[in-house]
């Protein structure tokens, strides 16, 4: 165990840092990144089904036999993602109609059950927590400054508040899938960019 | 061999864990997204039907068992008398079955207004059907009696213009709407007085 906790933590913030780093779950990084409420609902989720998921897995993982161990995992990650669906209905019903079916998609998205797969069967419960607390939150984060950005120039909104003046011209483009795409290669662009030089 | 057994023990004992948890979970939150959806599905519908009741239309609601489904009704009372109640219907449109509310005052048997609620019909001309109230507002004050028709068809209502078979739906779940009144009446003038 060479890395320490707070390592495992900020990896998934930096280093590993979901959709840019491991290229994992671009499909609802695609689809609810139109605006930034969406973009932090959908970061949120995540992150309660990554940490639970984990947690369970590394719990598990003595008993878990190896040949169905995949199975397991689906069933752990496909538990903790129908909770967050129950829970939005009853609490959150307006975000989860935006969302929609990208909430129980969380299941096939690759993040919770690689996860799981390459780190918390492995590991302790503490460090699987830390590793997926960080990765949650770095997918959260990418999520809500791709949805900043093209809701702000997609919309001229940012978390619904206008932010330029009436006579702003949406530029659309941003707003539909191919526009996320050209912004998540430019952000990842970015960040190869200021990786180099640090 | 018992390896075999583990691996049926250990999935077994998680999927039945899995489902009882979840169905834990669904049984407590079941009320809490009814009203949701209630909430924002057909709320706006409905509050509109009743736009200056004194109570809360959403609480405020029963449910009659009709052939085999349950039907919710929700009272509006205005002047301190609950004699509005509001209640959904589906009709056929252009692009798919959609639902609609009807408020209907018990007392005089005239309809106080309907909505659509849920639709898939073509964004700027069969949705107008909801967005438009005029069109809506035609339906308000007409007595409960016989078929709800367009004025094409020689019945009571403009159709709008460009969406004939949309507003033709509408008139026909209208039509059901008041054929489904009119067999529950005595039931609901008895579950009204409850609400006295």
């Amino acid at each position: 165990m060479a890395k320490t906790l707070t390592q495992e933590f900020t990896k998934g913030l930096w280093a590993e840092i979901p959709p840019f780093r491991l290229v994992l779950g671009l499909c609802p990084i695609l689809a609810v990144t139109k605006s930034v409420e969406n973009a932090i609902g959908m970061g949120a989720a995540v992150v309660f089904v990554l940490v639970g998921s984990n947690v369970l897995v590394s719990l598990l993982r003595k008993i878990i036999p190896s040949k169905v161990r995949i199975a397991c995992f689906i069933i752990v990650v496909a538990t903790f993602v129908t909770v967050v669906e129950l829970l939005m209905q009853a609490y959150t019903y307006p975000l989860f109609l935006k969302l929609g079916i990208f909430i129980p998609l969380i299941v096939v998205n690759c993040i919770p059950l690689g996860r799981a797969e390459a780190f918390a069967y492995k590991n302790g419960i503490i460090p699987s927590f830390a590793d997926g607390l960080g990765l949650g939150i770095g997918y959260a984060m990418s999520l809500t400054a791709l949805g900043a950005i093209r809701e702000v120039f997609g919309s001229g909104t940012f978390y619904g508040n206008q932010v330029f003046g009436p006579s702003f011209q949406p530029f659309n483009f941003m707003i539909e899938a191919p526009g996320a795409f050209v912004c998540l290669g430019l952000m990842l662009c970015v960040m190869n960019f200021v990786g180099k030089k640090a | 061999m018992r390896e075999m057994l583990k691996m049926i023990i250990v999935l077994t004992v998680l999927c039945s864990f899995s489902g009882g948890l979840l169905a834990a979970l669904r049984n407590e939150t079941m009320e809490k997204i009814e009203n949701q959806q209630l909430e924002f599905v057909k709320g706006p519908a409905i509050r509109n039907i009743l736009k200056g009741s004194s109570n809360d239309p959403i609480a405020d609601r029963f449910k009659i068992k009709v052939g085999e489904t349950e039907k919710s009704f929700f009272v509006g009372k205005f002047d301190g008398k609950a004699e509005t109640v509001v209640f959904e219907s589906t009709g056929k449109g252009f692009g798919g079955d959609f639902g609609i509310m009807l408020g209907v005052n018990v007392a005089d048997d005239k309809i106080i207004g309907i909505g659509v609620t849920t639709h898939s019909e073509t964004p700027g001309i069969g949705s107008r059907a909801q967005t438009d109230p005029r069109f809506a507002a035609q339906f308000k004050g007409l007595p409960l009696a016989g078929d709800f028709k367009v004025k094409s068809e020689g019945g009571q209502v403009d159709a709008i213009s460009g969406a004939t078979v949309t507003s033709k739906g509408v008139a026909g779940a209208v039509t059901d709407a008041v054929k489904t009144y009119v067999s529950l009446k005595p039931q609901l003038a008895e579950k009204l007085k409850g609400f006295k």
